[in-house]
């Protein structure tokens, strides 16, 4: 079994890798190449800072098409904290930015109110919504755990009811990861969220080796 | 209620974890790695490296502690301590931190704190501010707390913040080591001054220090070293302390 993690000259890839790499039978390969891509078994999409910048280092290498075309034999995906962001329509961060577009809606500057500090850097515990845990990349995992989160931007999906988890900062409740289809994205690090992280990284490749 | 976040500090000279009184009169106590995976086992919420003599010497063996942690901690990972470069930076980033922390290379250039905000974003970007006393102010020193900057320390904190930094860790150099409290005056007077996360750092001797520094000041994150270095409190008693006085943690 093959999990690709998209290499594209953004954030801390190698920590992904490291979690991967602790449990068996899971071939994790860092790689950009069209071939690595749409030959693996599960995809997951990374990134931290701008979110400008990635969809340039993402064009550069032709990168858009090719993730669209892999969601669309229907593999798991996995997109992390910025790595969720870009899937989306559009970014506010620099003005107007274009995202990927897999995802109906919207990336917004955190509303919170004044008082609460930017960015959100911070473990935080993520909440049950509708959509049922079990078999997801939360099977397992109690409502309210902790998660390490570290943004300055939100996700706003246009359908609430692909939303798995909210997460309250700021006097709100922002949209901390969703479910897809295929398509899993979470806004905190489960690469760097000990235990419970490494329980949803586990989670994921149990549902890449279902879909084998 | 948000989470303070207890973050194990490591101060570094070549292989071996250094602690010391003020920033001075270092000590080698131990193995850096095996400490980190203690303390991420025994459930630390975060880990900072800092090389303790900033590039005086052979800057691999920090690489190499690094990578090494990257391995077996699941956490987030900071290092500082002689990053002067954007190449310094990615090859920390690249290696696994995911933060790197920068005092003296600021206080030369602060464009370069632009640059790699820029460049890496906020969030990979720590601005430390090493902090003295000098009555009812602090000054602001750079090289390990050797040299001084003439600096108001809590105006060169909004500097930084202006500059870009995605957090501040600041040390105060008179109550480092010292195992007696922190400096809650400089805390609060930089969590008033500046809206974005505060680690602070030096002198906490016991959880009791970090529930008072909680309750006073609006600070985000405490590091903490000898307490833990010399097993005064080991880390989930710290935590559940703090969570029977009402403060936000992780258990």
């Amino acid at each position: 079994m093959k999990i690709v993690v998209v290499d594209y000259g953004i954030g801390n890839v190698q920590s992904i890798f490291n979690a991967l790499s602790k449990f068996k039978d899971v071939d994790v390969i860092l790689s950009d190449s069209q071939d690595e891509i749409m030959s693996a078994d599960g995809l997951i999409l990374p990134g931290v800072g701008a979110f400008k910048r990635a969809m340039k280092e993402l064009k550069r290498r032709n990168l858009p098409n090719v993730l669209g075309s892999y969601i669309l034999q229907g593999k798991p995906f996995l997109g992390i904290c910025l790595g969720m962001q870009l899937l989306f329509e559009s970014s506010e961060e620099f003005g107007y930015t274009e995202g990927l577009g897999f995802i109906k809606g919207g990336v917004e500057y955190f509303p919170g109110d004044v008082n609460d500090k930017l960015p959100h850097v911070s473990w935080n515990s993520i909440e049950k919504q509708e959509l049922n845990w079990s078999g997801t990349i939360f099977s397992d995992i109690k409502n309210k755990d902790d998660f390490y989160f570290v943004h300055s931007y939100i996700c706003k999906p246009k359908d609430q009811s692909i939303i798995l988890s909210k997460t309250q900062y700021g006097g709100i409740d922002f949209c901390s990861s969703i479910r897809q289809g295929n398509i899993y994205a979470c806004q905190f690090h489960p690469e760097k969220s000990a235990n419970s992280g490494l329980k949803v990284m586990k989670n994921f490749i149990d549902i890449v080796k279902d879909g084998e | 209620m948000n989470k303070i976040r207890v973050i194990a500090r490591i101060d570094i000279n070549n292989e071996y974890t250094v602690k010391g009184r003020c920033l001075e009169g270092l000590k080698k106590i131990g193995r850096p790695n095996e400490m980190s995976k203690k303390y991420y086992e025994g459930g630390i919420d975060e880990i900072v490296f800092l090389d303790a003599v900033a590039s005086l010497y052979d800057r691999n063996s920090l690489i190499e502690i690094l990578k090494q942690a990257t391995k077996e901690t699941f956490i987030p990972i900071t290092i500082g301590g002689g990053i002067k470069t954007i190449k310094d930076i990615k090859d920390a980033l690249s290696a696994g931190a995911d933060k790197v922390a920068i005092n003296t290379q600021a206080v030369k250039n602060l464009d370069f704190i632009r640059e790699a905000a820029e460049m890496f974003g906020s969030q990979a970007i720590v601005g430390s501010v090493v902090a003295r006393r000098h009555r009812y102010r602090w000054e602001a020193f750079i090289d390990n707390a050797k040299h001084r900057t003439h600096k108001d320390a809590i105006d060169w904190a909004a500097e930084l913040e202006k500059a870009g930094v995605g957090e501040i860790m600041v040390t105060s150099i008179d109550n480092d080591g010292r195992q007696k409290g922190f400096d809650i005056d400089l805390v609060g007077a930089l969590t008033k001054r500046v809206n974005i996360p505060v680690i602070a750092s030096g002198g906490a001797g016991s959880s009791n220090d970090i529930i008072k520094l909680c309750k006073n000041t609006n600070c985000d994150a405490v590091a903490v070293a000898s307490l833990i270095h010399y097993d005064v409190e080991n880390i989930s008693d710290i935590k559940s302390n703090m969570k029977s006085n009402n403060i936000g943690v992780r258990l």
